[in-house]
C-alpha cells in the first residue's frame, strides 16, 4: 500500500533510504538462509574444502533418525505444556485483576516483571529452587512430602521443570494482552447481562469469554511460536537437552548438531525443516489477522 | 463495580495473592541467596529471611570476572541494537509509504519475508557469514586472478583483509540483532493512518522529503519510538544465543552470558550460590526497571508491536 500523495521526482532518496535496511537484512538473513538452504542438500568432508551434493540424503537422514523423533516429541510436549499453562495462568491472572478494585497497580506490576528477565537467568533462578541437592523447593518435597525429585537423572521432572520455567517467563506478556482485552469490553454488555440475572461465572463463560476468543487464539499461536523458538535460554540453562534427550526440543537440537556434532548438513536440514514450520505458523497468524485487523479505507 | 460480593472480592484477592507469591518466589529466593554467607545458603533448610551478607556479596560478584565491563557491553549491544534497528526501520518504511519508485513492492516482499526466519532458525549459517564475512571476495578473487595483481598494485595484505571478521566486535553483537523487519512494520502501520492533507500543505509549502520526515513524520511517531524502545531494550539486553556464539573473551561478552558462563564453568563443585545471585539480581535490575519505570510505553509497545 501506498500513500495517495507521495513523492515521485525523488527516486535516487528512495533508494538511499531502503539501503540500510536491505543491506543489514542481505547480509545477515537472506545470505545466511541460502546458505542453509544449500548446506542443506550438500554434505561438506570434516575439514570443510569439498561439499558435494546429495539431494534429499540430509534430509532422509534427518526424518528417519530416532533422536529427530524423539525431539519431535519432546518439542510437541514441552510447547504444549507451556503454552496451555501460560495462556491459562494469563488469563486468570487478567480476569482477577480486572475484577478486584484496591491495589490493582500493585498487582499488574508483581505479574509483569518476569517478562524483563532474560530466558537463561529464568531458568538458572528456578534451577536454584528445584535442584536436587540444595534447591529449597526440591529439598521441601523430598523431605516433607516423600517425592523423589530429581531433574538431573529423572526426564520427566525434568519436562515439568522446564515447562514451569519457560510458562513463567511468558505469563506476563499473555496477562498484558488478555487485561487489554478485557478492559476493551463494553462495561453496559456485563451490566445488561447482570440485570438480567446473570452472576460472575454465567457472564464470563457467555459473554467475556467468547468476546475475548480473538485474543485467546492470537496469544495460542504467540505462544507456540515462543516455546518453539525462545526457549533456548532456558533449556540450555537447565538440562542442557537432557537428561538423556528428554528435554531435547527442536531449537536446541539444531544448536547442538551444528556447533558441538559439528554436523552441518544435518544441522541445514533441521533449520529448513523449522523455516517450513515457522512459515506455517505465520500463514495462520496472518490469516487470523486478516479477520481482525480493518485497515482505514 | 456491577454487584456488591465482598466474599467472592475477598477469594479473588486470596487467589491474586497465592499466584503473585507464586510468580515472585524465584526473586525472592535469589535475594535471600544474595544477601547471605554461602554455607548459611547451603544449610538445610535456607534461611527464610534475608541476611546481612548484600553489600559483600555484590562487592565479591563485580570483582569475580569482568562484570563491570559485561554490564557495560550489555548496555552498548542494547542501546545499539535499539537505537540502529529505530533508525532503519523507520526510513525503509518512510521509503515505503511515501515514495514511487521501481521494485517497490519487491523490497516490501522481501523485508516481509524477514518476519518468518528468527535467528534461532539460521543460526549456523549466520555464525559463518559473522565469522567470515568476506570469504566470498577472497574466493572471488582467487578464481578471476586478481589476488597477486591487486595485492602488488596497491600493496594491500589481502590474506589480511579476507580474514577480518565481527568476531568479539560489538558490530557483530549489534547488526545480526538489528536484522529483522518487526519494527518496520510497526512503523509502515503507523504512517499509513497519518492524514494524506499534511503531505499536501507539507508540499504546498515547499518542504523536502527529508524535511517532512524530520518536522512532521518524526514527531507523530514520538510514542511509538518510546513503546518500541522498551521493547527492543529488553530484548538487546536478555540476547543468549548469539553472543554466546559470537564472543569467545570475557571481556566483550554481555553480562548474562558472563554469568551463564560462571555457574557452566564453576570450577568448585557447587557454585556460589550467594555471589551468583547478586550479580543475577544486578543483571536482571536494569531490564526490569525500565519496564517497571515505562511500564505505559511497554503495554502500548508490546501490543503494537504484534498488529
Amino acid at each position: 500500500m501506498i500513500k495517495r500523495v507521495n513523492f515521485q521526482r525523488h527516486k535516487p532518496l528512495a533508494f538511499l533510504l531502503l539501503a540500510p535496511q536491505m543491506l543489514v537484512l542481505t547480509i545477515f538473513v537472506f545470505w545466511p538462509a541460502a546458505q542453509a538452504l544449500y548446506q542443506a542438500f550438500t554434505v561438506t568432508d570434516p575439514f570443510g574444502q569439498h561439499s558435494t551434493f546429495v539431494w534429499f540424503d540430509n534430509f532422509r537422514d534427518v526424518l528417519t533418525s530416532p533422536e529427530y523423533f524423539n525431539s519431535i516429541y519432546r518439542t510437541a510436549i514441552f510447547s504444549t505444556g507451556t503454552t496451555v499453562s501460560a495462556v491459562l495462568a494469563g488469563l486468570a491472572f487478567a480476569v482477577l485483576v480486572d475484577r478486584v478494585v484496591r491495589a490493582k497497580s500493585v498487582y499488574r506490576l508483581m505479574i509483569i516483571w518476569p517478562y524483563a528477565v532474560a530466558p537463561v537467568l529464568a531458568g538458572v533462578l528456578w534451577l536454584f529452587l528445584f535442584h536436587p541437592i540444595y534447591g529449597a523447593i526440591a529439598l521441601m518435597l523430598k523431605q516433607g512430602f516423600g517425592i523423589p525429585w530429581n531433574p538431573l537423572l529423572d526426564g520427566s521432572d525434568a519436562m515439568l521443570l522446564v515447562i514451569v520455567a519457560a510458562a513463567w517467563k511468558q505469563v506476563s506478556y499473555n496477562f498484558v494482552f488478555f487485561l487489554a482485552a478485557l478492559q476493551a469490553i463494553p462495561r453496559s454488555l456485563i451490566e445488561a447481562a447482570a440485570i438480567d440475572g446473570a452472576g460472575p461465572i454465567r457472564r464470563f463463560v457467555s459473554i467475556v469469554f467468547p468476546l475475548i476468543s480473538p485474543t485467546t487464539f492470537f496469544l495460542l499461536v504467540i505462544n507456540v511460536v515462543y516455546a518453539f523458538f525462545d526457549t533456548f535460554g532456558i533449556i540450555h540453562a537447565l538440562t542442557q537437552g537432557g537428561p538423556g534427550g528428554a528435554t531435547d526440543i527442536l531449537v536446541y537440537k539444531v544448536y547442538a548438531d551444528g556447533f558441538l556434532g559439528l554436523d552441518l548438513g544435518l544441522s541445514a536440514a533441521q533449520s529448513v525443516i523449522l523455516m517450513i514450520l515457522v512459515i506455517g505458523l505465520t500463514a495462520v497468524q496472518f490469516r487470523f489477522l486478516e479477520r481482525r485487523v480493518k485497515y482505514a479505507q | 463495580m456491577i454487584e456488591r460480593t465482598p466474599k467472592l472480592d475477598l477469594f479473588c484477592h486470596l487467589l491474586l495473592i497465592a499466584g503473585v507469591i507464586a510468580v515472585c518466589l524465584p526473586l525472592y529466593y535469589a535475594l535471600i541467596a544474595a544477601t547471605h554467607t554461602l554455607p548459611d545458603v547451603l544449610q538445610v533448610p535456607m534461611p527464610l529471611t534475608p541476611g546481612k551478607e548484600l553489600l559483600v556479596n555484590l562487592k565479591a560478584a563485580v570483582e569475580r570476572g569482568d562484570l563491570g565491563r559485561q554490564l557495560l557491553n550489555s548496555l552498548i549491544v542494547s542501546v545499539g541494537v535499539t537505537v540502529g534497528k529505530i533508525a532503519v526501520s523507520i526510513l525503509s518504511a518512510f521509503a515505503i509509504t511515501y515514495f514511487r519508485f521501481p521494485f517497490r513492492m519487491t523490497a516490501f516482499w522481501l523485508i516481509f519475508a524477514t518476519l518468518m526466519l528468527p535467528i534461532e532458525v539460521r543460526i549456523v549459517p549466520t555464525y559463518a557469514v559473522a565469522a567470515h564475512p568476506l570469504q566470498g571476495l577472497g574466493w572471488l578473487l582467487d578464481e578471476t586472478g586478481l589476488r597477486g595483481p591487486l595485492e602488488s598494485l596497491t600493496g594491500w595484505n589481502v590474506e589480511a583483509v579476507v580474514k577480518w571478521n565481527l568476531l568479539d566486535s560489538y558490530a557483530g553483537l549489534i547488526l545480526p540483532l538489528m536484522a529483522s523487519a518487526t519494527a518496520t512494520f510497526l512503523f509502515r502501520q503507523l504512517f499509513l493512518t497519518i492524514p494524506e492533507e499534511l503531505l499536501e500543505a507539507a508540499k504546498i509549502d515547499g518542504a523536502s522529503p527529508m524535511r517532512f520526515l524530520i518536522d512532521v513524520l518524526w514527531p507523530m511517531s514520538r510514542t511509538n519510538v518510546v513503546a518500541l524502545t522498551v521493547i527492543l531494550f529488553v530484548f538487546g539486553w536478555n540476547q543468549y544465543l548469539w553472543p554466546l556464539l559470537i564472543t569467545t573473551e570475557a571481556s566483550m561478552t554481555t553480562a548474562v552470558i558472563g554469568l551463564s558462563k560462571q555457574i557452566s564453568a564453576a570450577p568448585e563443585a557447587v557454585p556460589k550460590w550467594n555471589t551468583l545471585m547478586a550479580s543475577a539480581l544486578l543483571i536482571t535490575l536494569p531490564p526490569v526497571l525500565v519496564v517497571i519505570v515505562l511500564q505505559r510505553w511497554f503495554v502500548k509497545g508490546l501490543v503494537d508491536s504484534e498488529k
